[in-house]
């Protein structure tokens, strides 16, 4: 029998054990964020014994996709679950719009500006805007487009003059 | 399989893996810090890109081929990308222009084929289109400071320039791939690309000093797999592991 959980519903209970496992994958670049806080986690399946765990990659180039299928394997497989299927989604195509609300205060609270909502604003897709993740000031500006990783730049704030990454919006 | 829809793809991969493989090289040589980053992270969009546009190609073919065998296991004359791809790296303005100029074609590129027909090319180019977003404003940027910069920058972006507008009409001579793909929903004539393309680089070039080049010969041939004496070179280099060592796996 197949079970498929529908977008949301967590209620079967095998599922919601597979889905808690799950929570112990982080992204390998930015290790505060889950893989479901990240949205990069679209969709658990069990059919049988069989795990079939949805993924969609971030940036297209983005070296941590591999390392976490190979993360959710080992996982899962500590965990006792030996078949497992890995499938990537790309459409809809991810977007920072994915980030989870916990998934912002996290980023905030190891200093990194989280995306602007709503990325169909131009304004907020190009990085204006962008507040401090220390003291909030706006008062910002953009010292490179990259920083540390792809998804992010690198700012510095002229209010207490901290730099500071910023996720940029995709 | 629809073999223009094969090959409509494979050549967005073509064009991504070419330029990604060259401006791979300039990791660790850029002039500072920040930008050696921005170039090695430009490289991963343009290579993660064509690893997504080759697996989907191979999908299409239904031959068993994947994105290994497309990317390391063809030949010179099966290449489909545009030559100013392939075209050595030149000084920082030479790459840093033939980025925008071909950053700008993407974006047009991208934001058309977010509509295609073909469900997964638009979810690639919907991906592609926000990256380009962020390319084209960092070439663009880079365009502006060394043509209005110093007497020696603006030279050597102007050269650059001149040397490579004849490459730029490839982007818009469509053939017959392009005009069943157009007709099909999933691709887009590449003529009706000319004109914003054309307004946005007018725009950006007079912002920086430079003098836009006269419309002249143009090369072409790139697409149909006839190529410049780089790209065996190049090739070369990015084949090498594979064909020495074929099917060898990390």
């Amino acid at each position: 029998m197949v079970v498929v959980n529908p977008p949301g519903d967590v209620s079967t209970p095998a599922l919601q054990a597979v889905r808690a496992v799950l929570d112990a994958v982080c992204d390998p670049e930015i290790p505060i964020l889950t893989i479901a806080d990240l949205g990069v986690l679209r969709d658990v399946r069990m059919d049988g014994g069989r795990v079939t765990v949805v993924i969609t990659p971030t940036y297209s180039g983005c070296p941590a996709m591999h390392a976490i299928d190979q993360d959710i394997r080992s996982t899962l497989a500590a965990a006792g679950y030996g078949d497992v299927a890995i499938e990537t989604e790309l459409a809809p195509a991810w977007s920072t719009d994915d980030l989870s609300a916990a998934a912002h205060v996290k980023l905030r609270s190891v200093g990194i500006a989280p995306p602007a909502h709503r990325t169909k604003d131009k304004r907020a897709l190009l990085g204006r805007d962008v507040a401090c993740p220390r003291c909030a000031s706006q008062q910002t500006e953009r010292i490179s487009e990259f920083g540390s990783t792809a998804c992010k730049a690198l700012y510095r704030c002229r209010s207490c003059l901290e730099p500071f990454d910023y996720f940029k919006c995709l | 399989m629809n073999s223009a829809h094969f090959s409509y793809v494979q050549r967005l991969g073509d064009n991504a893996l070419i330029l990604g493989q060259r401006l791979s090289a300039w990791c660790g040589h850029s002039p500072f810090l920040e930008e050696d980053i921005a170039m090695a992270n430009t490289a991963l969009d343009l290579i993660g890109r064509a690893r997504m546009l080759y697996t989907h190609a191979a999908a299409i073919e239904g031959q068993g081929r994947d994105e290994d065998a497309l990317a390391y296991g063809r030949d010179e004359r099966q290449f489909g990308n545009f030559l100013i791809c392939e075209l050595p790296n030149g000084d920082f303005a030479f790459t840093l222009m033939r980025q925008y100029l071909i950053d700008e074609y993407h974006h047009q590129l991208f934001q058309v084929l977010c509509m295609s027909g073909d469900a997964t090319l638009a979810a690639i180019a919907a991906k592609a289109v926000k990256e380009t977003a962020y390319h084209v404003r960092r070439s663009g940027d880079w365009v502006v400071r060394l043509g209005d910069g110093t007497d020696e920058s603006h030279r050597r972006c102007q050269c650059a320039l001149d040397d490579l507008w004849a490459y730029t009409g490839e982007f818009f001579a469509g053939d017959a791939i392009d005009s069943a793909m157009a007709a099909q929903g999933i691709g887009v004539d590449p003529a009706e690309l000319a004109p914003a393309w054309r307004e946005a680089v007018a725009a950006q070039l007079k912002h920086a000093t430079l003098v836009q080049p006269r419309d002249d010969w143009q090369a072409d041939g790139g697409r149909a797999g006839l190529h410049t004496e780089h790209m065996g070179h190049l090739l070369a280099e990015l084949q090498f592991l594979q064909r020495a060592y074929p099917g060898l796996k990390w």
